[in-house]
């Protein structure tokens, strides 16, 4: 092994910067060439990307909690430049790598203005993504965090739908409002333990009293993120107006960072406040799951449905993680990554009939499968996923979230399990709606879906099936890492729990 | 031999002498050509003044010396502040020429203020006493007083001159008072000796002093509640000059209200921190909130400069190291942010007529990009979004009063920031997703230079912050 030593996780992360300044500098004019030349460094930056981010996975030893592939120099005095991988973050970067190259492809015909600029900022945006889940320092952490708000709000506001400044702008003042209190929460973290290491961080034992106060703060900045019931009101509008591909990272991706920062900082570092603040985790869960699954059954727009619906899915995910149990944190991981692959399929789907008909209404449309075979195809096996079928990805992240909820909580995870028959009415009723019934006369010439989309679905539909089927290549990833996070928070509670008793 | 050491110990005023004895060679150059050619030739000659004045402050042995008993210091706080609003000056006289020669405003005397007005920054840095302070804090208002007025045909611009100049003069008065009143309490103007005189604490009559020194101040750096002649001098002076304000000055007023807070009145911090709480607190919210309505690009500019020198003073009310360390840093990456800024609105000319409307930015992501795109970076920049150098600037001063206990004044720093970030975003948004307007002109070379350098020290500051931080830290240690 002579490249052991090659900064392989600096590159994953930077390689898509890299790819964005060769478009800077070789995508001219706005001509056919131009456009081309964006489009295919894009593409080629990003399977190199995923490729290399391979490399992560084959080397990765999934029987090791510690951090993997580490990298540490000096950078601003307070905090270094220090970015490794667990089982944890590990898939969020393969998922994030995996993902981008299909969002390049999905753009490809459907933008046509300022091409170079599109394909830029979702380089940047990768950049910024997969340094949000390899970083280990929080200063870092939060630069990527945050960073990643300024190529979103241009995707959406410069190539969205007709009220994209209204999305955009609630997207960026969202999220940043709930981000800069965990700034400070970071800050004052920083004086009690004089470092911003992450895995000195993870065995510090925070005080109580900081504990419950940044707690809060991070719970301010993930919560929105996820986004969580009654923080969520930017999504919808977000994802409706967002192009496609935009949706798709938004739902795959970005969600995923509250969820990410949940396991990553609020379990494992502020343990007993996360065991203090679960009731509250549970209640707002609950509300999402049930609440926006009934929202989602109203919609009108089938973007707005499938961003509600997401929203309902991440209550699983919540509730999963603040059981604390090894079913609920591995169903949590594993309900993201599925989520990740799902969600951003279906916006794909909607994406395949909008770029046909551009509207998407859900009455606009009805018996697709007529014309549309192999689509209706595809889009079953999204919805069903969705609806968290037995066989598909979607069953089993629902399924081990719900059983390590009851362990801990029967009262939660009974009403959260009418969510589940929940989801399956509003998703069985939009494919009903959409694909079945009668042709509509303006669909009359609607083409079924080309090589390129075959291109983008065909991953999707294999891993939404396989991980259905097997989902052990996920969950022995993340195993050793939440073994170890869940033995952590256990200690630090009893701990807690025995001072509460020598106090009394 | 005698008078040979004795110069030779006036070697730390050296920056100072360049800029005095340039500028007074100048003046006597500029009267005797007095045509349009000459004045161009003076005010290029003050660029190169400038820069010998910062050769001058770098290559000077590095250390401590205090002169005239103490009435005037040099340490690295005051290098590093020098450099700083060296850079300011310099900035905004190179944006300056172009519009000299595009509006025909040529005239010989204009560089040479510019050079008055940064001498009077020097000896307000390095100022050890009350007396140096005040002989600094007029040898550089009065310069500007005169080119804030310097467009005379224009109503505007002479407005703006006279009002700056009744209310700095109000201000000074003020200032000058409570001066008074601290020596009358202490029996000291040096801010040694001061230190020395409150150390058991403050009597009634002393905070009085403090009290309107600090009005002084407020006013200089255009504080809340002493903010109110910003926006109208900055709309109506010449846009070069506004720049010219927005920077340099700034870092002199930051830097003498720091210097003078933390050397003299290390004994009664609780007394002053509560002003500087308030005053943070209150320019950081109105600075966010007043911007939000407004129209000309200048006007916006002027509120969001109060809300910037509203972060940069909760570093001062930490009181600490790391908080000097935070204002030194915000300073430098506000200087960056300013001059930039200022750049592409001196590029906002069509038709021979400078704009001055936000909307007039419509669609400038595709008439010209490089442009849009460097606004857009300082604006986000300005906002405080990582990972540009505006998220250190604020890092930095909140970190510190965190570390202080000021729980308060950071939340409601931070939140005032995302209001904040809500106007910077709607220029990106005219400039990104609106229907673009005819283009601007092309943009002069000296307006490229400067855009290009401080857009590119605010992308890039993430990736080397090392040198700023290290020179700010070791700036502010001189102080405690």
């Amino acid at each position: 092994m002579i490249m052991t030593n090659w900064p392989i996780l600096s590159v994953v992360t930077f390689l898509p910067l890299f790819g964005a300044l060769l478009v800077m500098l070789l995508s001219r004019g706005n001509d056919a060439l131009g456009k081309g030349t964006a489009r295919w460094i894009a593409l080629w930056t990003t399977l190199a990307t995923f490729v290399i981010s391979l490399v992560l996975v084959q080397r990765f030893d999934a029987s090791s909690a510690e951090f993997q592939f580490v990298e540490k120099y000096p950078w601003l005095g307070v905090s270094n430049y220090y970015m490794g991988v667990d089982g944890i973050s590990l898939p969020f970067v393969i998922l994030t790598t995996a993902l981008m190259p299909i969002c390049i492809l999905a753009s490809w015909t459907s933008i046509q203005k300022r091409v170079k600029e599109y394909m830029i900022a979702f380089l940047v945006l990768e950049t910024l993504m997969v340094g949000t889940f390899a970083a280990l320092d929080l200063v870092l952490f939060y630069l990527f965090f945050e960073g990643g708000l300024i190529p979103m709000f241009l995707i959406i506001g410069v190539w969205g739908g007709p009220r994209r400044v209204y999305a955009s702008f609630k997207f960026f003042l969202y999220t940043l409002l709930g981000s800069v209190l965990m700034l400070l929460a970071i800050m004052a973290m920083y004086w009690q333990a004089q470092t911003t290491d992450i895995p000195t961080l993870l065995r510090f034992g925070f005080p109580l009293g900081l504990q419950k106060w940044a707690w809060l703060a991070f719970f301010a900045s993930f919560a929105v993120k996820m986004p969580m019931w009654p923080v969520h009101t930017w999504l919808p509008d977000a994802h409706v107006e967002a192009p496609t591909a935009g949706s798709v990272i938004l739902a795959a991706i970005l969600l995923k960072m509250g969820g990410y920062g949940f396991l990553r900082f609020s379990l494992p570092m502020f343990p007993s406040a996360s065991h203090d603040f679960a009731p509250l985790i549970f209640t707002l869960s609950v509300v999402a799951i049930i609440y926006t699954s009934l929202v989602a059954l109203m919609q009108e727009d089938v973007k707005k449905l499938i961003a509600y619906s997401s929203v309902a899915h991440m209550g699983f995910v919540t509730m999963g993680i603040f059981a604390a149990t090894t079913q609920g944190v591995a169903g949590g991981i594993f309900q993201m990554i599925s989520h990740g692959i799902v969600s951003g399929a279906l916006f794909l789907s909607v994406g395949v009939v909008y770029d046909r008909m551009h509207t998407r209404e859900i009455a606009a449309y009805g018996g697709l499968v007529n014309r549309m075979p192999l689509y209706a195809f595809v889009f079953m096996v999204f919805t069903l996923a969705n609806v968290g079928l037995p066989g598909t990805s979607g069953f089993v992240g629902e399924f081990l979230s719900l059983i390590g909820t009851f362990k801990n909580n029967i009262a939660v995870a009974s009403i959260a399990t009418f969510g589940v028959i929940l989801s399956a009415a509003y998703a069985l009723w939009l494919y009903r709606k959409m694909i079945f019934g009668t042709l509509k006369p303006s669909l009359e010439g609607i083409k079924d879906i080309g090589w390129r989309e075959a291109v983008i679905f065909a991953p999707l539909v294999v891993l939404t099936i396989l991980f259905g089927v097997t989902p052990g290549p996920v969950l022995d990833m993340s195993a050793a890492s939440v073994a170890q996070l869940l033995d952590n928070y256990q200690h630090a509670i009893s701990a807690a729990k025995t001072a509460a008793l020598l106090v009394q | 031999m005698n008078q040979l050491t004795q110069l030779q110990g006036l070697l730390p005023m050296l920056p100072e002498a360049v800029l005095a004895f340039g500028a007074m060679l100048l003046l006597m150059i500029g009267v005797s050509a007095q045509t349009e050619r000459g004045s161009a030739i003076v005010n290029g000659f003050c660029i190169a003044v400038m820069a010998l004045a910062g050769a001058a402050i770098v290559l000077l042995p590095a250390g401590r010396s205090s002169m005239f008993e103490g009435s005037f210091v040099v340490d690295d706080y005051a290098r590093f502040l020098k450099l700083l609003a060296l850079t300011g000056s310099l900035g905004a006289l190179m944006l300056s020429l172009p519009w000299l020669t595009q509006e025909k405003q040529q005239k010989f005397e204009y560089g040479i203020l510019f050079l008055l007005s940064t001498l009077g920054m020097f000896m307000l840095i390095s100022a050890g006493d009350l007396i140096a302070l005040y002989v600094g804090l007029e040898t550089m208002s009065l310069p500007l007083y005169v080119v804030a007025a310097s467009n005379r045909d224009n109503v505007k611009s002479t407005e703006a001159g006279l009002k700056y100049f009744v209310l700095g003069a109000l201000s000074s008065g003020m200032l000058l008072y409570g001066a008074s009143l601290i020596y009358g309490f202490t029996g000291t103007v040096s801010f040694v000796g001061i230190a020395k005189a409150t150390q058991a604490g403050a009597s009634i009559g002393l905070v009085f002093g403090l009290v309107f020194l600090f009005v002084g101040f407020c006013f200089k750096i255009s504080a809340v509640p002493f903010h109110m002649w910003t926006p109208d001098v900055y709309e109506g002076a010449p846009t070069p000059v506004t720049a010219f304000f927005a920077a340099a000055p700034k870092v002199a007023g930051i830097a003498i209200f720091t210097r003078a807070t933390i050397t003299a009145f290390p004994g009664i911090t609780h007394e002053w921190q509560q002003i500087v709480v308030f005053v943070s607190i209150a320019s950081m919210v109105l600075g966010a909130f007043a911007a939000i309505g407004q129209r000309n690009i200048k006007r916006l500019m002027a509120y969001s400069s109060i809300g910037h020198m509203g972060f940069a003073l909760v570093g001062l009310a930490a009181g600490t190291a790391e908080g000097v360390q935070g204002v030194l840093v915000y300073m430098s990456i506000y200087v960056a942010m300013t001059l930039g800024t200022f750049a592409c609105i001196l590029a906002m000319r069509r038709d021979g007529v400078f704009l001055e409307n936000i909307s007039d930015l419509a669609g400038l992501a595709r008439t010209s990009p490089t442009m849009a795109f460097f606004l857009a970076v300082l604006l986000f920049s300005l906002a405080g979004i990582p990972p540009l150098a505006g998220f250190f600037a604020k890092f930095y001063v909140f970190l510190a009063a965190i570390k202080a206990g000021l729980y308060t004044l950071a939340v409601i720093g931070v939140l005032a920031s995302v209001v904040g970030a809500y106007y910077y975003l709607t220029i990106v948004k005219i400039m990104y997703f609106d229907e673009p307007a005819k283009a601007f002109e092309s943009m002069p070379s000296m307006l490229r230079l400067v855009l290009g350098v401080s857009g590119l020290s605010v992308l890039l500051f993430f990736a080397y912050p090392a040198p700023i931080l290290d020179a700010a830290t070791s700036a502010a240690k001189s102080l405690f």
